[in-house]
């Protein structure tokens, strides 16, 4: 019976269910929308500020639409070569940390060996170290071996504790891409006269290269902005992070804000890039 | 002799207590992790030249861990391998003249169906104009023209398996492996890849030794096959050798529903053999079956060979006959399978085709008395071995008759 009756007695639309309703419609995209802001609003300000024509040193206030800072990114004294330096110890602490670090994945995720639970624990550490410790042990290290010190604080000391910080999050980055890796392509490779080496060029590399290229991206990032360490490391030598945070005090020239711009826009473009190719392989 | 295109030589594999030894224990029923279990048992097995020879048997008898040391995936702990005469038992996989056709056909998904065909020619530096033409052969021969340029991903499972065997005969290697490669596919796919891989295997003429453990899938293809059991082979043999005259209670079981009766074996009068069920029931089979066999024995015989007469009819003197009533009855539409109770309690299973009896009326009915009579040269004879009995959870084995 109440199945006969229940389509004349539509219920009635309550005042809750309405407000439900539209809680349910609007809510979440007002909770959406407002987290996004806050974790863009920083590099808003960085982008906006950029094209600001400041009063004095000091770039906190708006005054009226600029391009001057962009037309001259490097025309302040030392941000240039700041800015060069911070992009080949990133370059070059990448290559390391990426090929070391990639060996390392490959031996923690094929074979067995002693020692194998110990290392993939290990490998954790660095990450789990607090920048500032670690930046602390590091000088302690680099001034205590040799008289005079064999490792004068410069770029090799930057790029050895670069090194050292990437290796892990790269063995971390490619493990998880090779654990589930279908050996049975391998064999198949070795089968049709590929030899160890050709197998690893033209099945392994390349079915691995996503995770390989994620790391590499993730180990730059991290070289490029890293200050408490690289502080710690540096000697006389300046980074761009530490040619920020000297600025700082005096008040930081709008060339910075430029640089921090483009550092987010070639971010964002690569990692747009490997989205790209991740779903075109995917995709087959 | 034809010539042989792989000899196994005492081919033995034991996977030890190490991590791989533990990981392959996992599979094989009954095997310890940590004191290791032999995978193959010293087998001795010669393949003919131009053959298509299949290893078959449950998962966990050797079958696959067999092939994939003749590929060269895995090192035998013992024994020799030949391919063609030649020793290749320690060479890497990439210097022997196999191929393989994996069971999930490994395609390289970052390489296109071309490259993959090309892959192994690539290897041998064959050149370019040549490449495009044999791979543009070989994809017409498995039916796939025009697909060169689609990625593994963009195919169905069948095309994956027939672009498999494409990339692994494009090498005209000595040997084609072929592990289980039917397995993904469904029933209806799988029927006609086994017609098609026969005709590309008498096409292409390449020895095939093909591993699975579908007894039809075997029957249908080989010329000869092995039934693997426990790491080695129980008969070896051309299907019709081996469902007609099963050697083995477990190649009986293995291959198609037996009915295995114990008999006590009451002398030889000419020709024939005579026997003794338990119940005193008198029994005959062509003496030849016996010749050489030794200890406990039953006799066998297939379902679809007993037919099944009312009492009193007339059945020829020379046939074996038992009494039995209906014990269960399934319509099956081709045939009926009947579950046919002997006094002692033992059940026998018969084959009955729906021809002169076909509709449910005219079908026996439980309960029925019947008389199941089958020529002596029906028969075979199997060896009660005990450590055979306890054959694996086949399906076919919960159908044999009569224990």
């Amino acid at each position: 019976m109440t199945a006969e009756a229940a389509p004349m007695n539509r219920p009635r639309v309550g005042l809750l269910t309405s407000i439900k309703r539209l809680a349910d419609r609007y809510l979440l995209m007002t909770y959406t929308s407002l987290a996004v802001i806050y974790l863009l609003l920083p590099v808003a300000v960085i982008i906006l500020f950029s094209f600001n024509d400041p009063i004095g040193r000091r770039n906190f206030v708006w005054q009226r639409f600029s391009l001057d800072a962009w037309l001259n990114p490097l025309g302040v004294p030392g941000l240039g070569e700041s800015v060069w330096l911070s992009l080949v110890i990133a370059f070059v602490s990448t290559l390391f940390a990426t090929m070391i670090g990639t060996l390392m994945a490959l031996a923690l995720v094929r074979y067995e060996f002693r020692g194998k639970s110990l290392t993939n624990s290990l490998i954790f550490l660095p990450m789990a170290t607090p920048e500032i410790v670690m930046g602390a042990s590091l000088l302690t290290l680099f001034v205590s071996i040799g008289n005079p010190p064999f490792f004068p604080l410069n770029i090799v000391t930057i790029l050895i504790a670069h090194i050292l910080f990437n290796i892990s999050y790269v063995v971390v980055t490619v493990r998880a891409r090779l654990v589930g890796f279908p050996r049975h392509l391998e064999e198949a490779a070795m089968d049709l006269g590929a030899n160890e080496w050709v197998t690893f060029w033209r099945v392994t590399f390349p079915l691995i290269l996503p995770g390989i290229v994620a790391a590499a991206l993730l180990a730059f990032s991290l070289s490029i902005d890293d200050f408490v360490i690289t502080n710690f490391s540096a000697g006389q030598t300046q980074t761009f992070p530490m040619f920020i945070y000297a600025q700082a005090r005096v008040g930081v020239p709008v060339q910075v804000y430029v640089i921090g711009s483009i550092i987010f826009l070639v971010a964002v473009i690569s990692v747009g890039l490997t989205t790209l190719a991740g779903r075109r392989q995917s995709s087959g | 002799m034809a010539d042989v295109a792989v000899r196994l030589v005492q081919l033995t594999k034991r996977f030890g207590g190490d991590a791989v030894g533990r990981r392959a224990a996992k599979y094989v029923p009954g095997a310890n992790a940590d004191e290791g279990f032999l995978a193959v048992d010293h087998i001795d097995l010669e393949v003919r030249d131009g053959e298509f020879f299949s290893l078959l048997g449950p998962s966990g008898c050797g079958k696959t861990t067999t092939l994939r040391m003749v590929g060269g995936f895995e090192q035998p702990t013992d024994g020799r391998i030949e391919l063609q005469g030649e020793d290749v038992t320690w060479l890497p996989a990439y210097q022997r003249n196999v191929n393989t056709v994996f069971q999930n056909y490994a395609l390289f998904p970052h390489l296109t169906i071309y490259e993959n065909v090309a892959f192994g020619l690539r290897r041998k530096k064959v050149a370019d104009a040549d490449v495009r033409k044999r791979v543009t052969e070989m994809l017409e021969l498995v039916e796939l023209p025009g697909y060169e340029r689609r990625k593994p991903a963009q195919i169905s499972g069948g095309q994956a398996q027939r672009v498999a065997l494409a990339r692994a005969l494009v090498n005209r290697p000595a040997v084609l492996l072929l592990d289980e490669p039917l397995g993904a596919l469904d029933l209806k796919l799988r029927k006609q890849m086994q017609v098609e891989l026969k005709r590309i295997q008498q096409e292409v003429g390449i020895t095939f030794v093909y591993v699975t453990h579908d007894q039809e899938e075997a029957m249908t293809m080989s010329d000869r096959i092995a039934v693997m059991h426990k790491g080695r082979y129980e008969q070896l043999g051309d299907p019709e050798a081996l469902y007609e005259r099963p050697k083995t209670r477990f190649v009986a079981g293995f291959l198609g529903v037996s009915n295995l009766l114990s008999v006590d074996s009451d002398g030889t009068s000419g020709d024939f053999a005579a026997f003794k069920l338990g119940d005193g029931t008198a029994c005959r089979v062509p003496s030849a079956l016996v010749a050489g066999r030794k200890g406990k024995i039953a006799l066998g015989v297939r379902p679809e060979k007993i037919r099944l007469t009312e009492p009193g009819k007339d059945i020829p003197d020379s046939f074996n006959r038992l009494t039995g009533t209906i014990a269960h009855a399934s319509y099956l539409g081709v045939s009926t399978q009947y579950i046919v109770a002997l006094p002692d309690g033992h059940r026998v299973t018969v084959f009955e085709q729906n021809v002169a009896r076909a509709t449910k009326a005219e079908l026996w009915a439980t309960g029925e008395a019947v008389v199941l009579s089958w020529q002596p040269d029906h028969s075979f004879i199997v060896e009660e071995a005990g450590d055979n009995v306890d054959a694996p959870g086949i399906d076919a084995l919960e159908a044999v008759g009569v224990q």
